[in-house]
């Protein structure tokens, strides 16, 4: 009966499927890797930070990938904006808009909006496949679309690494049409590592997080031995 | 009176006696931790289920603590800040983030919310199997849907603070329903809202609602709830009265002081949901994208409609009752007639004392009918939350009519079917199982 009642509560949860028609390639990275990390962070700041905002992370925060202060602002901070300041954008939105036909989203928790009833991680798999799946298109105004997210309005920014691809129409699949800095191998390793800076900026105290949870349930654990035999003394003469 | 309290405990009235015959002349703080804790005689045959009601008030004293110092960081405002985010959305990742300690409420706050319904569900569960909303505990049952109802209107007003999109077209869809009833719909839709759409005016109301009114009202409603329940004494497992026997002091024979027998043993369940509740809390605090719906980590955008709009896992079996609503009756709207079918989805719990008209009250000793008719009505229960989190077809409209169907059937049949069974013999002292 107390089985079957579980079952039947869990059921819906497994049986949301993921929601979209296209395949998505499983993220291979981990938010535990801080080398990935700081290259993923390297990544973010160099291509991305230019039009997208993280505006609820703040450069101090990169600290936590194992950095010194010092080595954030040499490295990780173009602008004038000091360590303490959020991540945000220079670009004003309005016109963004009128560059792109749609304001550029804020990327700090985008990994986490990106997942899904019931798998609430497809986020980063989402990620990995977009950010590989860019093709040259003359039809667009930017010369550029994507097989995950259809017209989209952003060009492919890490055109130099990638190289272009190109749709093949009859097979339905992505040709490397002209090679980029980086072999795809190690293109795929890069989208990786800026998947996971991402995955972490969407909640950086995530494996603390995890971390205190097994504390936790330690903690309860004892406490349920204990109050178990608190219970089992009051109650020895219930019959 | 107050002579007559001086002398039952001997207290002279100064400060120098002892300080608890001190307070007694002058509060009934003795009295009361008798009447409810030490000489509150509950049935000796508890089991599982009856941790969930302990664990109810346990997670309204998380909400309300969390809640507490939720509201010293967020900020109300639909406004954008610098950055474009609106501020009420970036004051929830302030809290996340920068606040030390922040992101463990938040979790709690949020982890709670989902687990105050499991456990009212499984309260209420609890209800149907043993009949504790039978003669003598209507009111007991009544105050329970009413706690029930409020709870709804909590979570509805709470789920619009983050202002994210699942948040903001939430709001927008469920107060366009009240658009629906004939006549006043319009009006009263602008009138809950403040505004033409769901606005900053809306966003600060829901605040004000969640965290001051419903939560007085909610407290008001437990205390009445726990008041009337210690008045007609607790139902059990066998659904019979421990008052029917009880020993020459006037005790029930089956009954045992609540504290300390089920205050050690409700101490184990604590711990026990506490080890689950903080294992999805520290492991998956969005419940698998149902806690936390991902498309809420997207700040409201008034001009940008999801594609899919779903309420939160524990409104959608109402809501899928709503949708199952196709047809125009007596020249009103569908919508109409599916907001009437969801309220009294819900409200019909309210009936529940009346409409059954077994001889007995604990499943222990119904029949086969009973079983299979609860059996069914938890699967369409089940069923209906399902297709909730789905976008609408064709497929899932008919099945959630059938359900909808027998969801009322449950209850409008019961006056008949409750009393057909096969009946067992009730026994006339508890039985230890």
């Amino acid at each position: 009966m107390k089985k079957f009642l579980i079952a039947l509560f869990f059921a819906p949860i497994m049986a949301f499927a993921s929601g979209g028609n296209v395949h998505l390639d499983k993220w291979p990275g981990s938010v535990r890797d801080k080398a990935s990390l700081q290259n993923g962070a390297k990544l973010f700041v160099n291509y991305c930070l230019n039009c997208h905002g993280a505006s609820f992370l703040r450069y101090k925060n990169l600290t936590e990938l194992g950095l010194s202060e010092q080595q954030v602002k040499d490295n990780l901070m173009f602008t004038s904006d000091k360590i303490g300041d959020l991540m945000g954008v220079a670009a004003r939105h309005d016109e963004q808009k009128k560059w792109f036909g749609a304001t550029p989203p804020d990327l700090t928790i985008i990994a986490r909006a990106r997942g899904e009833l019931g798998n609430a991680g497809a986020g980063a798999d989402w990620l990995y496949t977009y950010l590989r799946s860019f093709y040259r298109d003359p039809n667009r105004p930017t010369g550029w679309n994507n097989v995950v997210f259809e017209n989209v309005g952003m060009p492919n920014p890490l055109w130099q690494l990638q190289g272009q691809q190109v749709l093949n129409h009859t097979t339905h699949k992505l040709e490397l049409a002209v090679p980029g800095q980086l072999s795809p191998v190690e293109y795929d390793k890069a989208i990786s590592d800026l998947v996971s800076f991402m995955v972490w900026m969407g909640e950086p105290q995530q494996e603390y997080r995890r971390t205190l949870g097994w504390f936790v349930l330690a903690f309860l654990s004892v406490l349920f031995v204990l109050a178990y035999a608190l219970k089992k003394n009051y109650w020895k003469d219930i019959h | 009176m107050a002579a007559g309290n001086l002398e039952k405990y001997k207290s002279d009235g100064s400060v120098g006696g002892n300080v608890l015959e001190w307070v007694d002349a002058r509060f009934p703080a003795t009295s009361l931790y008798r009447e409810h804790l030490s000489e509150y005689y509950a049935p000796k045959n508890f089991n599982f289920w009856y941790f969930f009601g302990s664990l109810a008030l346990l997670v309204l004293v998380i909400q309300i603590v969390t809640g507490i110092f939720l509201v010293m960081h967020y900020k109300p405002d639909a406004a954008l800040n610098a950055s474009g985010v609106p501020i009420a959305f970036a004051s929830v990742e302030y809290i996340m983030r920068d606040v030390p300690g922040g992101w463990l409420i938040r979790y709690m706050h949020s982890t709670g919310a989902s687990a105050f319904f499991i456990v009212v569900y499984l309260h209420m569960f609890r209800g149907l199997l043993y009949g504790s909303y039978r003669k003598p505990r209507e009111l007991t049952w009544l105050f329970g849907v009413g706690i029930f109802l409020v709870l709804m209107g909590e979570a509805f007003f709470g789920y619009l603070l983050p202002w994210g999109q699942m948040s903001y077209w939430g709001a927008q869809v469920i107060v366009n329903l009240f658009g629906a009833i004939p006549v006043i719909g319009n009006d009263l839709s602008i009138l809950i809202r403040g505004d033409f759409v769901v606005g900053d005016a809306t966003l600060n109301r829901f605040f004000s609602f969640h965290v001051i009114a419903f939560p007085l009202i909610l407290i008001g409603l437990v205390a009445a709830h726990i008041l009337a329940l210690h008045e007609t004494g607790s139902n059990n497992p066998d659904g019979i009265e421990i008052k029917a026997n009880k020993d020459e002091n006037g005790i029930p024979r089956d009954g045992i002081p609540f504290h300390p027998y089920y205050t050690v043993k409700d101490i184990v369940g604590v711990v026990v949901f506490l080890i689950v509740f903080s294992a999805v809390m520290f492991f998956a605090p969005e419940g698998a994208g149902a806690f936390l719906e991902t498309p809420n980590f997207y700040p409201a955008d008034p001009l940008k409609t999801p594609p899919h709009i779903a309420p939160v896992w524990y409104f959608t079996p109402y809501y899928s009752i709503l949708r199952a609503m196709v047809w125009n009756f007596f020249g009103l709207d569908a919508k109409f007639w599916g907001v009437v079918a969801m309220g009294a989805s819900v409200v019909i719990f309210a009936f529940l004392p009346w409409l059954d008209r077994s001889p007995v009250k604990s499943i222990r000793y119904r029949g086969p009918i009973y079983k299979t008719m609860l059996t069914l009505f938890v699967i369409s229960f089940f069923i209906l939350g399902y297709l909730g989190t789905q976008s609408p077809s064709p497929t899932g409209e008919l099945i959630s009519q059938i359900c909808t169907v027998f969801y009322f059937g449950f209850f409008l049949g019961m006056p008949w079917w409750s009393r057909m069974d096969k009946f067992k013999p009730v026994p006339e002292r508890v039985t230890m199982k």
